[in-house]
């Protein structure tokens, strides 16, 4: 049997959901000869060469980069899964949402106790990402396939999805469902 | 007390005359989900609506009912289940919920109702509403972006002098939990306690005090897999 393709990527997340991969220890060894990574920041590739089977996203999505992106990965992955807080409700990154852009940016470069004064800017260029009014959750934005939740999901968690998911359905037991 | 005779699902049942559909249905082991409810309010706040039940064919809040001779019921089936996942969503939408972030993860009824529930995401948009924060008490904070409204505090919380220390303010969309600062700085040690644990998410919590207890030690940490919802 042939291995499944596998993408991940980390938008607006902490990578705290790849170091969760890393954490699954021998689990890891015991997928590796299930699936093959494709694009992701463990191979670090970073454009799709093929259609993939399986592709997990960490973080929301907070610039045009990352819907760029997390299109792309819609477009090229049979299966896509929100892996954490982040990619489910926003997250951390999400605390901005109720305060209006142009604050944050103020505050973040202008206001920050660091900038000196009448030399600093808020940066702005065209090779930078756009930021966008709000953080978004994946699933606002475009279809997801599954939601494995946590801050980040334990490696338990991925390992038991991506196997469920490679026998046929995404099954997680419901006492592994965590928020944080 | 006499007892009344009622369907459930298809199954005939009895509980005493005069007691609510969600505690004749809990005195027959079903399983009803509830949240501002607990035994022994009277009367019920009836204000999260997560116990809805379909009665005689209209949906009701099982906690606001109370259970008369022939009614019929729905609770268990998947469309019932379903919108009471959904009323739980809609929770989490309306307020800015971070567990991840919050001092009451791990002990929150709303976040334990949740896992019950199978939630993994919540299938309607996120509102994102700018809620204030009350720092401004002795003791404690008042979170409201975790607020759901659910009148504990308000109608069953009184300090040692019987005085209301939690009130409403504003309508629909627009109301907020108020705290009235003299009597909260007033609060005894049992009753700052007492609020705390009475509110069901994390908008009334100990000021000055952070994460107490590891996760795994938590009281809804292996809810899961005991009660199957």
């Amino acid at each position: 049997m042939s291995k499944k393709k596998v993408a991940t990527v980390s938008l607006a997340g902490c990578f705290g959901c790849h170091m969760s991969f890393l954490d699954m220890d021998l689990e890891l060894l015991d997928l590796i000869d299930l699936i093959q990574f494709d694009r992701s920041p463990l191979t670090d590739i970073k454009t799709f060469k093929h259609r993939v089977d399986i592709g997990l996203i960490e973080g929301g999505v907070c610039n045009d980069h990352n819907l760029h992106v997390l299109r792309d990965f819609r477009q090229h992955c049979d299966v896509l899964i929100s892996l954490g807080e982040c990619a489910i409700m926003g997250g951390l990154p999400a605390m901005r949402n109720d305060i209006p852009l142009s604050e944050c940016l103020n505050e973040a470069y202008l206001g920050v106790p660091t900038a000196i004064k009448n030399s600093t800017i808020i940066p702005h260029h065209e090779d930078l990402p756009k930021i966008l009014d709000r953080v978004y959750p994946c699933h606002e934005l475009v279809k997801i396939d599954y939601f494995l939740t946590g801050c980040p999901p334990s490696g338990e968690v991925i390992a038991l999805a991506l196997k469920s998911l490679l026998r046929g359905d995404l099954t997680i037991p419901r006492e592994l469902i965590k928020y944080d | 007390m006499s007892n009344v005779f009622f369907q459930c699902d298809g199954k005939s049942m009895q509980a005493p005359a005069n007691t609510t559909v969600v505690e004749a249905l809990k005195l027959n082991g079903e399983i009803v989900p509830t949240l501002c409810w607990s035994p022994g309010i009277e009367p019920c706040l009836g204000t999260c609506r997560v116990c809805t039940i379909k009665i005689n064919g209209k949906e009701a809040a099982a906690c606001t009912q109370t259970i008369s001779e022939n009614m019929i019921i729905e609770s268990a089936t998947d469309e019932i289940r379903d919108l009471q996942k959904a009323i739980v969503e809609l929770l989490f939408v309306e307020g800015n919920h971070y567990c991840a972030s919050c001092e009451k993860s791990g002990d929150c009824e709303l976040q334990g109702l949740a896992y019950q529930m199978g939630m993994t995401h919540s299938r309607f948009p996120y509102q994102f509403t700018p809620y204030e924060l009350d720092y401004t008490g002795v003791h404690l904070l008042l979170e409201r972006n975790r607020c759901i409204h659910c009148k504990r505090c308000t109608d069953l919380f009184v300090d040692d002098k019987q005085r209301k220390v939690f009130s409403f303010e504003g309508k629909g969309s627009d109301t907020l939990v108020q705290m009235n600062h003299k009597y909260e700085s007033e609060l005894s040690d049992h009753k700052r306690k007492e609020v705390v644990d009475l509110c069901p998410v994390g908008a009334i919590i100990f000021k000055g005090k952070g994460f107490d207890r590891p996760i795994g030690t938590r009281k809804f940490d292996h809810w899961g897999d005991k009660i199957d919802v």
